[in-house]
């Protein structure tokens, strides 16, 4: 479980967070969604230590993250699996090289132990014999499989996942979503996902956050969220044609 | 104000660079890799510089002394002491600055814009320390190999055309080069080497690391590596110099 407490950050005069709170359970997916610029970037990289925030406070399953030493710090963060934006997969390395890593860096396994789990994980991405080409031989889609089987290598307890159907096409994407949810309940972790896309939500969303401003504006399920009357989120979610023929349709 | 911020963060990085490793057997293997990039992909380039300076000095000296006065061997001893005293140690080092400098800096700051680093941070991994130790730690071992190289080159390169070109003896040559030869010139010749090593790697990893947003920034980040890389040579050159030679 992840818990936000009255969490705020600004960049010089620029409030970006304001006093936001939410509780995120383990086994389920959790959204958080919101325009460009409203601040879901900021808000994940303070939760995953990547930003200090001015004020409020991160609890993993209880624990205290923000004022934690360097080296208990790093105890979580071991715990953390993260599929980035743009994968941020290590160019020179190979595949394999790329989801062995957290192991060779943490774990003392031998090699053909981590190769058997490195496998182990490509596998369970539908990745195979891809082992030895480099990150930028795969396709977007391949990478952000790629990117996923490293994240889940050292079974972490919690999974975010920034924006993980950028610039895929609709097909690949609900490949990525179905990914992520059937992990997500596999290996019951807390996993977060930041979206703009309404159909990854209404896809895998279970439990979702609007962030508006800088501000929590909005917490509920999907089915909450599509009955919500509140303008701001029925403005973002039914911004599209396609949205708004779905709702029109479905009363 | 700028200076100061630049200083004190480039400290603080260093502080993180050296603190302990998380596994020291991928540290070494980097350690190798490094020593492999930084040195052994500069030996074409070492080996090269190094000859054709060794001839222009030793045909510019002959050509510059006129007086019969002036013994032949001169153009040997000032050959010798041009390239293990200044050529070798930073000439050489500026250049390296300008190669290898802009490899790590645009090499770190690529994956500073692809969140490479983020990920790295994320796993847990102290990213400054990963990414930056080995390349200190290759430079400062493998520089001083390349400045030797390129000392014996840079000689022979001028006792090659001096003897082919017939404005030299060999014997007069290798006299001159052997001439009031004093040891603590190599031992100048790699303090500064190893300082030098040190502001390039350490410095261009600076820039990289610190790179932000997009393609461009990385050029810009480079550039800077090695514009700042360079001006720090030549300053810490001069205070090496005041402070040991004189």
């Amino acid at each position: 479980m992840i818990e936000v407490k009255n969490l705020s950050k600004s960049f010089g005069e620029n409030l970006v967070l304001d006093d936001i709170s939410f509780k995120f359970e383990r086994g389920q997916v959790n959204m958080i969604i919101g325009q460009s610029g409203s601040g879901k970037s900021v808000l994940t990289k303070c939760m995953v230590g990547l930003h200090k925030p001015d004020t409020g406070e991160i609890l993993y399953d209880g624990t205290s993250f923000i004022e934690l030493p360097l080296e208990e710090k790093k105890e979580i963060r071991k715990n953390i699996g993260m599929l980035f934006q743009a994968s941020a997969l290590f160019d020179s390395m190979t595949v394999e090289e790329n989801v062995m890593f957290p192991l060779t860096m943490f774990t003392d396994m031998s090699k053909s132990e981590m190769r058997d789990r490195a496998n182990e994980c490509l596998e369970r991405v539908n990745l195979e014999d891809k082992n030895n080409l480099l990150p930028s031989e795969t396709s977007g889609g391949m990478q952000k499989r790629i990117a996923i089987a490293r994240a889940i290598v050292m079974k972490p307890k919690y999974l975010f996942c920034d924006e993980p159907n950028s610039g895929l096409d609709p097909q690949t994407a609900i490949v990525i979503d179905t990914l992520i949810s059937e992990i997500t309940r596999e290996m019951d972790i807390t996993t977060v996902v930041i979206s703009h896309d309404m159909n990854s939500v209404i896809e895998i969303g279970d439990h979702i956050i609007f962030i508006y401003k800088g501000k929590k504006w909005w917490e509920g399920s999907k089915q909450e969220m599509i009955k919500t009357t509140n303008q701001e989120i029925n403005d973002f979610v039914y911004a599209s044609e396609f949205m708004k023929t779905l709702k029109d349709k479905l009363g | 104000m700028n200076t100061i911020f630049h200083v004190g963060r480039y400290i603080i990085l260093i502080g993180r660079v050296f603190s302990r490793p998380e596994n020291l057997k991928i540290y070494w293997h980097l350690f190798i890799k490094e020593v492999d990039k930084i040195g052994i992909s500069s030996l074409g380039l070492v080996v090269l510089m190094s000859l054709f300076i060794g001839m222009v000095i030793t045909l510019q000296t002959a050509s510059n002394i006129d007086s019969p006065l002036i013994p032949a061997y001169t153009v040997g001893f000032t050959a010798r002491q041009s390239i293990i005293l200044e050529f070798s140690p930073t000439i050489l080092s500026l250049i390296l600055a300008g190669k290898v400098g802009s490899n790590i800096a645009s090499e770190i700051g690529t994956m500073r814009v692809t969140e490479q680093i983020d990920a790295l941070e994320i796993m847990g991994v102290n990213s400054a320390a990963y990414l930056i130790l080995p390349k200190i730690l290759g430079g400062l071992f493998i520089f001083p190999f390349l400045i030797i190289i390129s000392m014996f080159l840079g000689v022979f390169g001028g006792w090659a055309i001096g003897v082919s070109t017939g404005i030299i003896t060999s014997n007069e040559y290798v006299y001159g080069i052997q001439y009031d030869f004093r040891p603590f010139s190599v031992t100048y010749a790699m303090i500064k080497t190893l300082v030098f090593a040190f502001i390039i790697t350490s410095v261009s990893a600076y820039h990289g690391y610190y790179a932000r947003g997009s393609a461009l920034e990385v050029g810009k980040s480079s550039t800077q590596a090695v514009v700042f890389s360079s001006v720090l040579i030549l300053t810490l050159n001069y205070i090496i110099t005041q402070l040991i030679l004189i």
